[in-house]
């Protein structure tokens, strides 16, 4: 049987703009299991100092003595910086197709169901990017320092959300990300193929439950510090 | 019915286009959107003034001919197409905005009249099966289960009008490329090429300029013939497994 869709002279499949969102869509579910791994770890700070800077410390020597010491972090670090890069370059030339293909603006554009969360992820993506040095340059490199400087990360965390601005800028960056993943799980899902008639809306149900448990499991232990019940 | 019209006229491709506001009064209920056009245009005729142009062909809801964005919304405020959209579906004393699909794909050929040919090229890239000819196949021969048949005809009803790249926020066209390779997909005959044509069908999309997907889920709100959304799960699941060599046919 002559094949006539074979004879074209196409791209491969992975060049094509799905080919990115699957690029997208893979690094987005690699930050996923990371912000799940890190809310856990910050919730460690209600079990006292002495859990949270043991845990700071175990995930130092993790893998010992198989990988040297931090050996386990830089391997995280280079694997997320590389999933950064790779998901904000997908997304810029998305966004550039996207601009592209529509040069002139409707004078009045109305969308039927389209949530907040699905229409601001580009911008609500960059906000999180922005907020992820911030955060990088206060807590890793400690470029940035908000209420003295301490050797104890629980010491440094508990002086930091004792200042109100800081919390507020931390509540403001968790609402961007928690509307990010509302609408982010979801899209992966459909992305990478998983999504069905009868499994969308509880698609959508569960990214939802995802995005609120994470938001306000990084919520919980900056507010309790700022109301004192962390100390 | 009175009604304010605010139509956006536009001679050509070249030239920039604009609302030009026109008054009506005396519109039935009962007029089609098209109707009520029609009669704008009798009357703009008669004053010796150039007619809006539009596309419009069966009125039955059925070609995907026409298509206008109406008040923000491809097709207007009831989920059909423009000619099935009726004046009652407008209060006495609106304001009605009229623009044509923006895409740049749909370049304007004149007023609301856009030239959709890269869904036609989008098609001629891998939206068919290739069968030898010869007399037709007895019935029989090839089983098609029950749901399979109606999964591929839910998605084969696209009449190609264009709503879903209207109303979608990136101008992506992955509804229409979907419910192709959804209705051939579902169907014994398109399995030789499966995989070819997703990559193939994509690449021409991509080719012709139109954004990509953000799984908003627009298109499917506002398409006339109810494609869903899960095709586009679909072709992304199709153009996964032709990244695959194993699986590549």
């Amino acid at each position: 049987m002559a094949i006539a869709t074979q004879d074209r002279k196409t791209r491969p499949a992975g060049r094509t703009s799905v080919g990115l969102k699957v690029v997208m869509a893979t690094t987005g579910v690699l930050f996923l299991l990371f912000l799940l791994a890190h809310s856990y770890g910050n919730l460690k700070a209600f079990a006292g100092q002495a859990a949270y800077d043991g845990y700071a410390e175990h995930l130092r020597t993790l893998g010992e003595p198989i990988l040297p010491r931090s050996g386990f972090l830089w391997i995280m670090g280079v694997v997320l910086i590389v999933s950064v890069v790779l998901h904000v370059w997908a997304a810029v030339v998305l966004w550039q197709r996207a601009h592209r293909a529509r040069s002139t603006p409707y004078v009045a554009f109305k969308p039927v169901q389209a949530t907040l969360s699905s229409r601001t992820m580009r911008w609500g993506g960059l906000t999180i990017l922005l907020f992820v040095i911030f955060h990088l340059l206060q807590f890793t490199t400690g470029t940035i320092q908000v209420g003295g400087s301490f050797d104890s990360p629980y010491q440094r965390l508990v002086a930091a959300f004792q200042v109100w601005y800081v919390v507020l800028v931390y509540a403001l960056a968790m609402l961007a990300l928690g509307m990010h993943l509302r609408h982010g799980i979801w899209s992966a899902v459909q992305t990478l193929g998983w999504s069905t008639r009868s499994r969308e809306v509880p698609i959508k149900r569960t990214a939802l439950v995802v995005a609120l448990v994470i938001v306000v499991g990084f919520l919980a232990p900056p507010v309790a510090i700022l109301f004192g019940l962390v100390k | 019915m009175k009604i304010t019209l605010k139509i956006w006229r536009q001679k050509n491709a070249e030239n920039p286009g604009r609302l030009v506001t026109y008054e009506r009064d005396g519109v039935s209920a009962d007029m089609s959107f098209l109707e009520m056009l029609d009669v704008l245009n009798e009357d703009l005729t008669a004053k010796g003034e150039e007619p809006v142009a539009f596309d419009h062909d069966c009125r039955e809801g059925i070609c995907g001919s026409c298509g206008v964005v109406i008040d923000g919304v491809a097709h207007g405020p009831q989920r059909t197409t423009t000619c099935q959209l009726h004046m009652r579906s407008f209060a006495d004393g609106d304001t009605i905005t009229v623009e044509p699909w923006r895409a740049d794909p749909f370049p304007v050929i004149k007023d609301l009249v856009v030239n959709r040919g890269a869904f036609d090229r989008i098609i001629a890239a891998g939206g068919f099966v290739s069968v030898n000819t010869g007399a037709a196949p007895e019935a029989h021969a090839t089983p098609v289960p029950k749901v399979d048949a109606d999964r591929a005809f839910e998605a084969a009803a696209c009449i190609g009008c264009g709503a879903c790249v209207a109303a979608c926020p990136n101008a992506s066209a992955m509804l229409f490329t979907a419910a192709k390779i959804t209705h051939l997909g579902a169907l014994p005959q398109g399995q030789p090429e499966r995989a070819a044509r997703v990559v193939s069908m994509l690449d021409q999309q991509d080719a012709e300029g139109f954004g990509g997907c953000t799984n908003i889920g627009e298109c499917a709100a506002v398409c006339p013939a109810g494609v869903p959304l899960e095709t586009i799960s679909q072709l992304n699941f199709d153009l996964r497994r032709s990244m695959t060599p194993s699986r590549r046919h």
